[in-house]
């Protein structure tokens, strides 16, 4: 079982796959006929809270059995393998779980240890997986005197402290401010790209998991809603916002000219092109130099990941209208 | 997406991984055990975690210490608190450390949340109960046991007849063994009750002390209408007094107080089976109360 992941990063390979797969509590359907594939890299799970994101989880980890329907991950089987998926997989709970009055290098070993690692091991592998999510000198002090983003550092790094194939982040920013924020998302990509490491992350904010993710799947009342790639869905409606400082309406005829699908919006200077082609950036460049006006915005304005829930018309219409 | 500013040194380092063997459910029963061991005497824990059981130590190793010196120092010909003996007389002592350390075993864990973690590695939610309560018992152990050690060594010291002295220190052993496990037993049930440890503290201390002065009262009223062997049954309401009894009953040493003599061999296989079915009823009461732990 030992080695690199079985598949190689960026393939469509599936790691995850689920069919039929309910699991009711009493009269709750928590997961409902759910079969989905899950290719490796950055999978990001949607879902309200409640959606059943928590129960697939538990449900891949070997810890609750369906109710019926199968689950297998990373070939394993989910009914049978809970132990061996157990020692290749890392778990990120979204609550708190960390004791408080240990150090991050003690919790760090015994982590390790409770993976299966040998002691000396455990030892350098705490002190290197404390040093990538960026813990330094505060890890010999007891956790109890953490900051919430040094807590929520410590928790992502013992689901990797046993260099598992594929880790599952149950709401990985949740109590983070904006900078913390948006270093976690800059690590968990970095867990898939730089460590190959394949990542499930849950959120409940669609605009972060888009940042990250290379496929995305929505759960609804234990439902699967969608399962696409992220590059699918942001592909269809990017657009690109531009603001100049004068001559808009000039700028917007060339584009318009050249075939670009432009509309102009209600704020003067500022107009949205949609992505119809790859050299429309340029277009924009260059078309500003000849007249001689200032550039102050060109922002590409992806597809947002809420408007996945509503049709592609319906979405192009707000987009329009955005504008 | 990666755009490590103030990780970039990080980045260089590179994620290294890991190709040797995973241990298993075995290795980490073990070193959670280990643990939960370690924990019961503060180590790889701040000075104040540290302080109460090696406080405690420290009291319940002195009067060994003293002991052994007056021993050496007069000449003596015996020591003067036997092997078996020692235990119940320490009694308090004793409880004080149980009370302290079984909710720091498990208390801990329960507030700080930190179940789903155990649940996700390779171990079965047996193990974990298992494991804690192994190393609860064994930091016990070692509490009632070292003072009987350093008896022994003392007595050795003293040049007491080595193989008189060893068998009736093993007698001492096996009873702290013994001990150890009743204690930790009822202990455990009574930390996993609530989340918070001063209560778990709190609680355990209660029981412990109401338990030696309860079973010693109905020993006494008991003893006023029937005979002393038939009144020593309720000896057993005290943790303390079970074990001696259980001393005096396979081992033939002394019980802690008159009144705690089982009635022969049928009052030795009572309290023995008033033992196990403690014990097993703990680990019934504890695993069905970790069932749902873990929001699982």
């Amino acid at each position: 079982m030992a080695g690199g992941p079985v598949a190689v990063y960026g393939e469509d390979v599936s790691i995850i796959s689920t069919h039929a797969l309910t699991r009711t509590f009493g009269p709750v359907v928590a997961v409902s006929n759910l079969t989905v594939d899950l290719p490796t890299g950055v999978v990001g799970l949607v879902g309200a809270n409640g959606a059943g994101k928590s129960t697939l989880i538990k449900i891949l980890l070997g810890l609750i059995p369906p109710t019926s329907g199968t689950a297998s991950i990373l070939g394993f089987n989910c009914l049978t393998d809970g132990l061996r998926i157990r020692e290749v997989v890392g778990y990120m709970p979204e609550s708190e779980c960390l004791p408080l009055d240990v150090s991050a290098t003690e919790f760090l070993v015994h982590m390790a240890r409770m993976s299966g690692l040998p002691s000396h091991v455990a030892r350098e592998r705490a002190a290197d997986t404390l040093r990538h999510v960026g813990l330094y000198e505060e890890r010999y002090r007891p956790i109890g005197g953490y900051s919430t983003g040094m807590k929520q550092r410590v928790k992502l790094a013992q689901a990797l402290v046993h260099d598992p194939m594929l880790v599952f982040l149950d709401e990985p920013t949740n109590g983070l401010d904006p900078a913390g924020r948006d270093e976690m998302l800059g690590l968990i990509a970095r867990i898939s790209g730089d460590f190959g490491i394949s990542v499930v992350v849950t959120s409940h904010l669609l605009g972060e998991l888009e940042r990250i993710s290379d496929h995305l799947v929505v759960i609804e009342g234990g439902v699967l809603s969608r399962s696409t790639s992220t590059a699918d869905a942001t592909q269809l409606s990017g657009a690109m916002l531009v603001e100049v400082t004068d001559r808009a309406d000039d700028v917007a005829a060339r584009l318009r000219k050249k075939g670009a699908n432009v509309a102009v919006g209600a704020r003067s200077g500022t107009f949205a092109v949609e992505l119809t082609d790859e050299a429309v950036p340029q277009w924009i460049v260059a078309i500003v130099a000849d007249l001689g006006v200032g550039l102050i915005r060109l922002q590409r304005r992806r597809h947002h990941l809420s408007e996945i829930f509503v049709s592609e018309d319906t979405a192009s219409t707000e987009e329009a209208a955005h504008v | 997406m990666s755009d490590p500013t103030s990780e970039s040194v990080i980045h260089d380092i590179g994620f290294r991984h890991y190709d040797g063997p995973r241990l298993g459910r075995g290795w980490a029963f073990r070193s959670l055990l280990i643990e939960t061991l370690r924990g019961c005497y503060g180590l790889g824990r701040p000075s104040k975690v540290k302080a109460m059981p090696w406080v405690l130590t420290g009291l319940i190793l002195a009067p060994a210490l003293i002991i052994v010196a007056i021993t050496i120092v007069t000449g003596g010909k015996e020591l003067p608190l036997s092997y078996t003996q020692y235990a119940g007389g320490m009694w308090l002592l004793i409880a004080m450390f149980v009370a302290g350390r079984a909710p720091y075993a498990i208390s801990r864990d329960l507030r700080d949340g930190v179940m789903p973690l155990y649940l996700s590695r390779p171990i079965l939610r047996r193990d974990y109960v298992l494991a804690k309560f192994c190393g609860v018992a064994l930091g016990v152990f070692f509490y009632v046991a070292a003072p009987i050690v350093v008896l022994l060594i003392g007595a050795l010291l003293a040049k007491f007849p080595p193989w008189h002295e060893l068998s009736a220190a093993l007698g001492g052993i096996a009873m702290a063994a013994v001990l150890a496990l009743l204690l930790t037993a009822l202990s455990m049930v009574l930390a996993s009750i609530s989340r918070r440890k001063g209560l778990g503290v709190a609680a355990i201390m209660t029981t412990l002390v109401l338990a030696a002065g309860f079973a010693s009262i109905m020993v006494a009223v008991l003893q006023l209408k029937f005979s002393a062997e038939r009144a020593a049954y309720a000896a057993m309401l005290d943790p303390f007094a079970l074990v001696s009894g259980l001393g005096a009953s396979w081992l033939g040493v002394a019980p802690l107080n008159q009144g705690g003599k089982p009635d022969g061999f049928t009052g030795g296989l009572v309290f023995t089976l008033v033992f196990v079915a403690i014990v097993a009823a703990s680990l019934a009461i504890l695993m069905r109360r970790f069932k749902k732990e873990g929001g699982v």
